[in-house]
C-alpha cells in the first residue's frame, strides 16, 4: 500500500533513513504480520480469493471515509458526525430512488451534494464560528441520525435498482473470456498498476540521484519495488481468482491514489499540514487557514456522502441502523496509522493501513468465531496499543 | 549559618558540579564540566545557544536522573543522586524556567500553592492559602490581590509570581533561566533588584542570561560555558569585568564589534504609512495606534524604539495584513502608489514581510522540516500548477541555508530541534524567499547568542544593501543604536521622536519618552 509520491518525497539517507521511515514501514510490517497470523491461525481461509474480496468490499467505505478524515485530524479536528451522515444519506438514497423513482444519475448527485452542504454547514460552524469540531460534530452526529430516522420512518426501504446495486456488488466487464477461472482483464490491471507504481519510483529516484539529492540505500530501494510489485500481483491474482475487480475497489483506488497525490504534492495539501502544524504561523504566512478548514469539512461530508451510498448499494437496502459507529472506525483507523491527535502529521498510506488492518482483524477473528464482545475489547486494545508505539517511537 | 565576616570569596560552597558529562547518542553536549557556586552568591551563567548552559541545568534539577550522566553533584556539602525534579526541589533547588509554567485562568493564589496548598484533612484551607499568598507577593514586591487572575498579569509580574511560588518552597538555591527576556526595561531593573535583595537575604541564585549588561550588574561571579565545557569563572569583584570580555570567552573569537559597520546607500522613499490608527481587538473603545505616519527609503534601515506596550507589534502587525486589531484606518504606499494590505496574502504581495517577534508561536512550524518551513509562505515559488516540485523545493532551502548559515545536519532537520539563532536564520529565510522590497523585523534577536545575533546584523545589513527598506522594532536599544541609520520612538501609541543613528544614545531616545511620560 505505498503509493508512488510518498517515495517522491521522503528523500533520506543513512540511519537517519531507516529511523525517519520505521513510522511507515512499521505499520505496514504490522499488516503483514497481522495478515499472516491469521492466514495460519485460519488454516488458509484468510487469503481465499472469495475472503480477500469480502475484505476489500467490507472495508471500502472505512476507506473511503478515512480519506477525508486524515485531512480533518491533519488539521487538527474531528468529525464525529460521518457516521450517522453516511446513513442519513443512504436513507435519502432510499427516499430519491426507490420511493420517488428519481433517475440514477440525478440521484447520486443529489445524495453527494447534500453530503458537500452538511459537511459545509458543520464546517461552517467549526472554521468561521471557532467553535470546538467536536462539539459541531457530536451535535452533528444527533441531528442526522435523528433525521435519518424521521426519513425512513425506522423501517427499510429496499431494493435499489439492479444498475445501483452494481456499485458495491458489480465487478469489472471482462473484456476477454475467462473460461480457465481467472479473470484475465481485472489481472492484467493489476499488474499495470503495480509496475506503473514501480515505474513511477524508479523515475523519482533518477530524478533524485540526478539532481545529487541524498535518497535511500540503492539495494534497499530494489528490494522495495520488488515486494511492492509482489505484493500487488499477489492481491491481483486472489481477486482476479475470485470474480475480477470489484467496482468498488477501483473508486477506492483511484480515490487513494487522488488523495496521496494531493496530500503529498499539492500547495492546497502542504497548507492543511501547516494549519494542523501551527494554525497561527500559517495564517501569518499568508495561508488562509479558516478557508482550508472548511474545505476540509465540506470534503469529509462528500466521502461520507460516497461511503453510505457504497453501504447502502452493498445491503441493498436503507435501514435506520446503517451507519452506526462508522465513525469510530474511522477515527481508529487515521489514529492507527500514525496520525496525530495533536495535528499536523498523519499520511494517506497510514490510513489506509490503519482501515484494512482492523478489517484484516475484524475478518480473522469472525472466521475464527470470535464473538463480537471480544472483537471489540482486541480491537480497542490494538487502537491504544498502535498509538503507544508510535508515540514512544518520536519520543526517542 | 553565615560568618558575617567572611567575604564573597571566602563563602563556602553551596553547590558543586564536578566533572559532569552528559551525552544525547553521538552528540556530546556537556564534557567535564565544573562548576561552582557559593553560598549566598548572585552566579551568572553565560555562553552561546547550545553551549550547554540548559543541559547543566537539567542535569542539576534532575530533570536528566542520577546515572544518566556521568561526574558527581555536591549540594549542601553532600553528594546528591537526583532522580527526578522532586529530589532537587525537596533540598530547595528550585529552577523558573523562560518559559513560564502558570496557569492563565487561575489566581495567583492557587497558582503558588498549586501542588502543596495548605490544607486541613485534605480540604484546602482557603485563609491560610490567602494569608501565606499576600505575604510572599510582599516579598517580591506585588500589591496584587492573591485572587487575582493569571491572565490579567503582564508578563513582567507574572514572572514575580513565579518568584513568589519559588519562595513559597523554601527555596535555598534559585535558578533563573533568561528572567528578563520579556520583560521591559522597567520590570527588568526591578527583577535585579529583587534578586540583590535576595542575596542579602541569603539566598543564592544562579542566573542564566544574554543580557550582558544585566549580569555585570548583578553577578557576583560568571561562569562562561562553550561547546560543552568550562571556559572559565570571572569574579566581578576582583576588578570591573568588561563586557567584551565575557564576549570573547563565549565566542573564542574577537567580534571586532558588536554590530558590524555598513555604509549605506539611501534611496527614494520607498514604504509610507499615512495616518494609521487601530483600535485594541477586543476593547474597542482602546487605540492603540494613534494616527501615525511614517516613511522609509530604500536600503534604509529605520528603528522603532518604544517601552513594552508601545504599541509598537501592534502597529507592524497591523499593516501587515491587518493581523491585529479592528477599526484599522489609514493608507500604505508602496514605491508611491497604495498597496493592499488588507490580508496576509496581498500584504506578501505588495512586497511587505513580517518576521514576528514571537518565532516558536508565531513564526515557525516547529514539527516540520526547515525545508517546509523555508518554501511556507511563497509555495508558488516551487511549484508549478499547484503541485510541488520537492527538487526545487529542496534547492532552494539548501541554498538559504548556506546563505544564512543555517547550522544543521541538512534541510530535512526538524526546525524545533534547532538553536534560537538557527530558528530565526529559518524564519528569515522563509520572509527573503517571498522576495520582498520592504521587511519588518520584529525583535529579530530576543533570545539568541552573541554570535548568532551579529551574523543577524549582517543579514540585515546585506538586505538594506540589496535595496531594501528595513524595519527594526527592538526592546533592545543599543541594537537599534548599533545598526539603524534612523530611529523612532513610539509611546503610547504615538510616535513622540526621531533620532539620525550617529545621534543616537540611550539617553536621548528615554529622553524622548520621558519627556511625554512626564507631559
Amino acid at each position: 500500500m505505498s503509493t508512488p509520491q510518498e517515495a517522491a518525497v521522503a528523500p533520506k539517507a543513512g540511519t537517519g533513513f531507516w529511523k525517519d521511515n520505521l513510522r511507515d514501514y512499521g505499520m505496514l510490517i504490522s499488516l503483514v504480520v497481522i495478515v499472516i497470523f491469521f492466514q495460519f491461525a485460519t488454516g488458509g481461509i484468510l487469503l481465499k480469493p472469495l475472503n480477500v474480496t469480502n475484505i476489500v468490499l467490507q472495508n471500502a467505505y472505512i476507506v473511503i471515509m478515512a480519506l477525508g478524515m486524515l485531512m480533518i485530524i491533519v488539521t487538527g479536528h474531528i468529525d464525529l458526525s460521518v457516521g450517522s451522515v453516511a446513513g442519513f444519506i443512504g436513507g435519502l438514497a432510499g427516499l430519491l430512488m426507490v420511493r420517488w423513482g428519481i433517475n440514477l444519475p440525478l440521484a447520486i448527485l443529489t445524495c453527494l451534494v447534500v453530503g458537500g452542504i452538511i459537511g459545509g454547514i458543520q464546517g461552517y460552524f467549526v472554521a468561521y464560528f471557532k467553535i470546538p469540531s467536536f462539539i459541531v460534530t457530536l451535535a452533528g452526529m444527533l441531528v442526522f441520525r435523528g433525521f435519518m430516522i424521521a426519513i425512513l420512518g425506522s423501517q427499510a426501504i429496499g431494493p435499489f435498482p439492479p444498475i445501483f446495486q452494481k456499485l458495491s456488488s458489480g465487478y469489472l466487464v471482462e473484456l476477454i473470456s475467462s473460461d480457465g477461472g481467472i479473470y484475465v482483464t481485472s489481472f492484467i490491471i493489476g499488474l499495470i498498476v503495480a509496475a506503473l507504481m514501480v515505474w513511477q519510483n524508479f523515475r523519482s529516484r533518477a530524478r533524485r540521484v540526478l539532481h545529487d539529492v541524498e535518497s535511500e540505500p540503492m539495494a534497499f530501494f530494489v528490494a522495495k519495488n520488488v515486494l511492492v510489485f509482489a505484493a500487488i500481483a499477489f492481491v491481483a491474482y486472489l481477486i482476479s481468482s475470485h470474480r475480477g475487480l470489484p467496482n468498488v475497489m477501483i473508486i477506492m483506488a483511484v480515490l487513494i491514489v487522488a488523495y496521496g497525490f494531493f496530500t503529498n504534492r499539492t500547495i492546497l495539501g502542504r497548507q492543511i499540514y501547516a494549519v494542523g502544524g501551527n494554525a497561527r504561523a500559517a495564517e501569518l504566512s499568508g495561508i488562509k487557514t479558516t478557508r482550508l478548514v472548511f474545505w476540509t469539512f465540506v470534503n469529509m461530508g462528500v466521502l461520507a456522502a460516497l461511503a453510505g451510498l457504497v453501504v447502502a448499494a452493498r445491503l441493498n437496502s436503507a435501514t435506520p441502523k446503517a451507519g452506526t459507529g462508522f465513525e469510530l472506525d474511522v477515527i481508529a483507523a487515521c489514529f492507527i496509522g500514525g496520525a496525530s491527535a495533536y495535528g499536523g502529521v498523519g499520511k494517506v498510506t497510514g490510513a489506509v493501513i490503519g482501515a484494512f488492518l482492523m478489517g484484516v482483524m475484524n475478518n480473522g477473528m469472525s472466521i475464527l468465531g470470535i464473538g463480537i464482545d471480544y472483537q471489540q475489547v482486541i480491537k480497542g486494545l490494538v487502537l491504544l496499543g498502535a498509538v503507544c508505539v508510535d508515540v514512544y517511537n518520536q519520543r526517542r | 549559618m553565615l560568618d558575617p565576616v567572611l567575604s564573597a570569596a571566602e563563602k563556602p560552597p553551596i553547590l558543586e558540579m564536578r566533572g559532569i558529562s552528559k551525552s544525547f547518542g553521538a552528540v556530546k553536549a556537556l564534557s567535564d564540566v565544573s562548576f561552582t557556586v557559593r553560598e549566598g552568591e548572585i552566579h551568572a551563567l553565560v555562553g552561546e545557544n547550545g553551549a550547554g548552559k540548559s543541559t547543566l541545568m537539567k542535569v542539576l534539577s534532575g530533570v536528566y536522573p542520577h546515572g544518566s550522566y556521568e561526574g558527581s553533584i555536591l549540594f549542601g556539602g553532600e553528594e546528591r543522586q537526583f532522580r527526578d525534579i522532586n529530589d532537587s526541589e525537596k533540598l530547595g533547588i528550585i529552577i523558573i524556567h523562560q518559559e513560564l509554567a502558570l496557569i492563565p485562568l487561575m489566581s495567583i493564589a492557587e497558582n503558588i500553592f498549586l501542588a502543596n496548598a495548605p490544607s486541613r484533612f485534605g480540604v484546602i484551607d482557603r485563609d491560610t492559602r490567602y494569608l501565606r499568598t499576600k505575604e510572599l507577593l510582599a516579598k517580591v514586591g506585588l500589591t496584587e490581590a492573591p485572587e487575582t487572575l493569571i491572565t490579567n498579569l503582564g508578563v513582567g509580574k507574572q514572572q514575580l509570581v513565579e518568584i513568589a511560588k519559588a519562595l513559597s518552597k523554601d527555596v535555598r538555591l534559585l535558578i533563573l533561566d533568561e528572567p528578563t527576556a520579556s520583560l521591559n526595561e522597567t520590570d527588568s531593573a526591578a527583577l535585579l533588584e529583587l534578586l540583590k535583595e535576595f542575596r542579602r537575604n541569603g539566598i543564592t541564585s544562579i542566573m542564566i542570561s544574554h543580557k550582558l549588561n544585566e549580569i555585570t550588574e548583578v553577578a557576583d561571579r560568571i561562569t562562561v560555558l562553550r561547546d560543552g565545557r568550562t571556559v572559565g569563572t570571572l569574579d566581578c569583584h576582583e576588578g570591573a569585568v568588561d563586557e567584551d570580555e565575557i564576549v570573547r570567552r563565549m565566542v573564542d573569537r574577537d567580534l571586532e564589534s558588536r554590530y558590524p559597520a555598513r555604509t549605506p546607500k539611501i534611496g527614494d522613499v520607498i514604504f509610507e504609512v499615512e495616518n494609521w490608527s487601530v483600535y485594541h481587538p477586543q476593547h474597542s473603545h482602546r487605540q492603540m495606534v494613534k494616527n501615525v505616519s511614517m516613511q522609509v527609503r530604500a536600503g534604509e534601515v529605520v528603528g522603532i524604539s518604544g517601552l513594552m506596550g508601545a504599541g509598537r507589534t501592534e502597529f507592524a502587525m497591523s499593516v501587515f495584513g491587518r493581523t491585529y486589531g479592528r477599526d484599522i484606518t489609514g493608507t500604505v504606499k508602496i514605491h508611491g502608489k497604495e498597496a493592499d494590505t488588507s490580508n496576509v496574502h496581498r500584504a506578501i504581495k505588495a512586497g511587505l514581510a513580517y518576521v514576528t517577534e514571537d518565532r516558536k508561536q508565531l513564526g515557525l512550524i516547529l514539527a516540520e522540516d526547515i525545508r517546509k518551513n523555508v518554501s511556507l509562505a511563497h509555495l508558488g515559488g516551487v511549484s508549478s500548477s499547484g503541485v510541488i516540485d520537492d527538487i526545487r523545493e529542496m534547492k532552494v532551502a539548501q541554498e538559504f541555508r548556506t546563505r544564512m548559515r543555517i547550522r544543521s545536519h541538512n534541510v530535512y532537520q526538524e526546525t524545533g530541534k534547532l538553536s534560537g539563532g538557527n530558528q530565526q536564520k529559518v524564519v528569515l529565510s522563509k520572509w527573503l524567499f517571498t522576495g520582498p522590497d520592504i521587511l519588518i523585523l520584529d525583535e529579530p534577536t530576543r533570545g539568541i547568542d552573541v554570535g548568532a545575533k551579529y551574523e543577524i546584523y549582517s543579514i540585515i545589513n546585506e538586505l538594506a544593501d540589496a535595496g531594501k527598506a528595513v524595519v527594526v522594532i527592538s526592546s533592545e536599544m543599543p541594537e537599534l543604536i548599533g545598526t539603524c541609520d534612523r530611529i523612532m520612538v513610539m509611546h503610547e501609541g504615538e510616535f513622540v521622536g526621531e533620532v539620525a543613528g550617529e545621534e543616537a544614545t540611550q539617553e536621548n531616545i528615554m529622553r524622548a519618552i520621558m519627556r511625554r511620560k512626564g507631559r
